[in-house]
């Protein structure tokens, strides 16, 4: 599993892609960081950048490894190693690279310009983000024999978590907004790894006074220990479920 | 060795394999034979654990090969079509196969260094020839004396000297007593390396017998014309199935 592990990272690390997406982060919170020097502004603007960005390039550079790493998976599925294993060592190099890119590029500029907790937070949701959309591309890779394909696939999943989905849960509150609401929009929200993620970093800065009733109904559930514990475990399912499905798909794939 | 059990494949409507039986015992060595799509390399796949059959089992040296792994270091596979990763040095995709053996400790570096692999260790595979990759596969599925040997389409792209260097190997291990199995579409050769003849068409067994028994059945002294003759058959029944279909 190791040696699988390892030749997976030295192979991904050799692509010039890691390098490129590191730096693209690095200048994104460079310049962030020069515009403000409010921390919260910072974070929340980082926030915004890193939701969109990171689904979109995890989904994208996931699928595009897999499929362009198919020989090397073929040639190690005809050697006497487990499948689980030849899966599992392609799937976490992807998520380490990700990973790394991330705490390297916004770790960077916060050590240069100093950090607190919110955004020490936001750099574990874009490392959750990461491996949800990661998981996410490999089911879309392993259902499909096609790159381009599954390449929409992922795409249509950025799409919905990204877009589609804000302006449904938008639809609903604004039709039903005669009744509480505190209590369905936040199962809605569980059902969003990307809003799950936005509305965790909000509760951490303080503009959810912003947001009414429902904001402060968040702000009381998030803030609380149960709440912590309950929205970190639905993000732990949310990392989970896809890499599972994947691998359950890929143990009983023909190549 | 291998034994096939009642395997049976579908891709998707199409019916590749049909309650497919076959045994292969070693110290023979056999040429699979059959015309394009005739689930050759589907069998082979299958055997290695690529393609997950549908129902059946193989038994290999007397295992199951269902949820097993380890005894694929028993076989030595070479691919139709060897597909390597772009940025992996010939040297380093040697290391990294003797690594995920760690069991094995003597490697047969014969066929690389006859083939002149060793001069080329640092060379990247995607600039490497069709040819050359084939010689690389073809040292990797020696490299570790396994007990079986896997060949699907060897000589296809070598040039003459290297059939010959790879035929010779053949001989070689055949000689010591390891179970081979080739599919070739060049008959010559087969009638070189191999002494039983197994047939496939449409997914069944058409034919499954020593070479001798062939001439002998076919009446022909060549082992070429004999197979011509066998292909012959094989049609002529498809025909008479289509001739009754229309009544």
């Amino acid at each position: 599993m190791f040696k699988l592990l390892k030749y997976a990272l030295y192979d991904i690390v050799k692509s010039r892609f890691a390098l490129l997406y590191t730096l693209f982060m690095v200048l994104v919170a460079i310049s962030i960081y020069q515009v403000s020097e409010d921390m919260s502004k910072v974070s929340l603007s980082l926030l915004n950048i890193m939701l969109m960005i990171v689904p979109l390039i995890s989904a994208i550079f996931a699928t595009t490894h897999f499929f362009n790493n198919l020989e090397f998976t073929e040639l190690m599925l005809a050697q006497p190693v487990k499948r689980r294993d030849v899966f599992l060592s392609q799937i976490l190099a992807v998520m380490f690279v990700l990973s790394l890119a991330i705490v390297i590029g916004f770790g960077v500029p916060m050590i240069l310009w100093g950090a607190d907790s919110s955004v020490l937070i936001l750099l574990g949701i874009g490392i959750g983000l990461s491996v949800v959309f990661a998981g996410l591309a490999f089911l879309a890779s392993v259902m499909t024999r096609d790159k381009a394909k599954a390449i929409g696939i992922s795409l249509s999943f950025w799409i919905y978590f990204s877009l589609v989905y804000d302006g449904f849960v938008l639809y609903l509150i604004y039709s039903l907004a005669d009744y509480p609401l505190e209590k369905p929009t936040l199962a809605l929200v569980f059902l969003n790894p990307v809003d799950l993620g936005r509305i965790i970093m909000l509760m951490q800065l303080d503009i959810s006074a912003l947001m009414g009733y429902t904001g402060a109904f968040f702000q009381d559930f998030f803030g609380s220990a149960k709440g912590i514990l309950l929205s970190s475990a639905v993000m732990f399912i949310w990392m989970i479920l896809p890499v599972s499905a994947a691998m359950r798909v890929f143990k009983r794939k023909d190549f | 060795m291998i034994s096939v059990q009642q395997i049976h494949k579908k891709f998707g409507k199409l019916e590749v394999l049909k309650d497919f039986n076959l045994e292969f015992k070693s110290g023979k060595s056999y040429a699979l034979m059959g015309p394009n799509g005739s689930g050759k390399t589907t069998l082979i796949k299958i055997i290695l654990g690529m393609v997950i059959p549908n129902a059946g089992d193989i038994l290999v040296k007397g295992k199951s090969i269902k949820g097993s792994y380890s005894y694929r270091s028993d076989i030595g596979y070479m691919p139709q079509i060897g597909r390597y990763p772009d940025n992996i040095k010939i040297g380093q995709l040697f290391s990294m196969m003797q690594d995920m053996r760690p069991e094995i400790k003597k490697y047969d570096m014969a066929l690389a260094t006859e083939f002149g692999l060793m001069d080329l260790l640092d060379k990247p595979m995607h600039t490497l020839s069709g040819g050359t990759r084939q010689k690389v596969s073809a040292s990797l599925a020696f490299m570790f004396c396994p007990d079986i040997l896997i060949l699907d389409e060897p000589t296809a792209g070598l040039d003459p000297i290297a059939v010959e260097i790879l035929k010779n190997k053949i001989i070689q291990e055949r000689e010591k007593g390891k179970l081979i199995l080739i599919t070739s579409h060049i008959l010559s050769e087969l009638d070189e390396l191999t002494n039983h003849a197994i047939y496939i068409h449409e997914g069944k067994v058409f034919f499954n017998d020593t070479t001798e028994s062939l001439k002998d059945i076919t009446g022909e002294s060549k082992f070429t014309t004999a197979i011509a003759r066998l292909m012959e058959w094989s049609l002529k029944k498809k025909q008479i199935k289509t001739e009754l279909s229309h009544v």
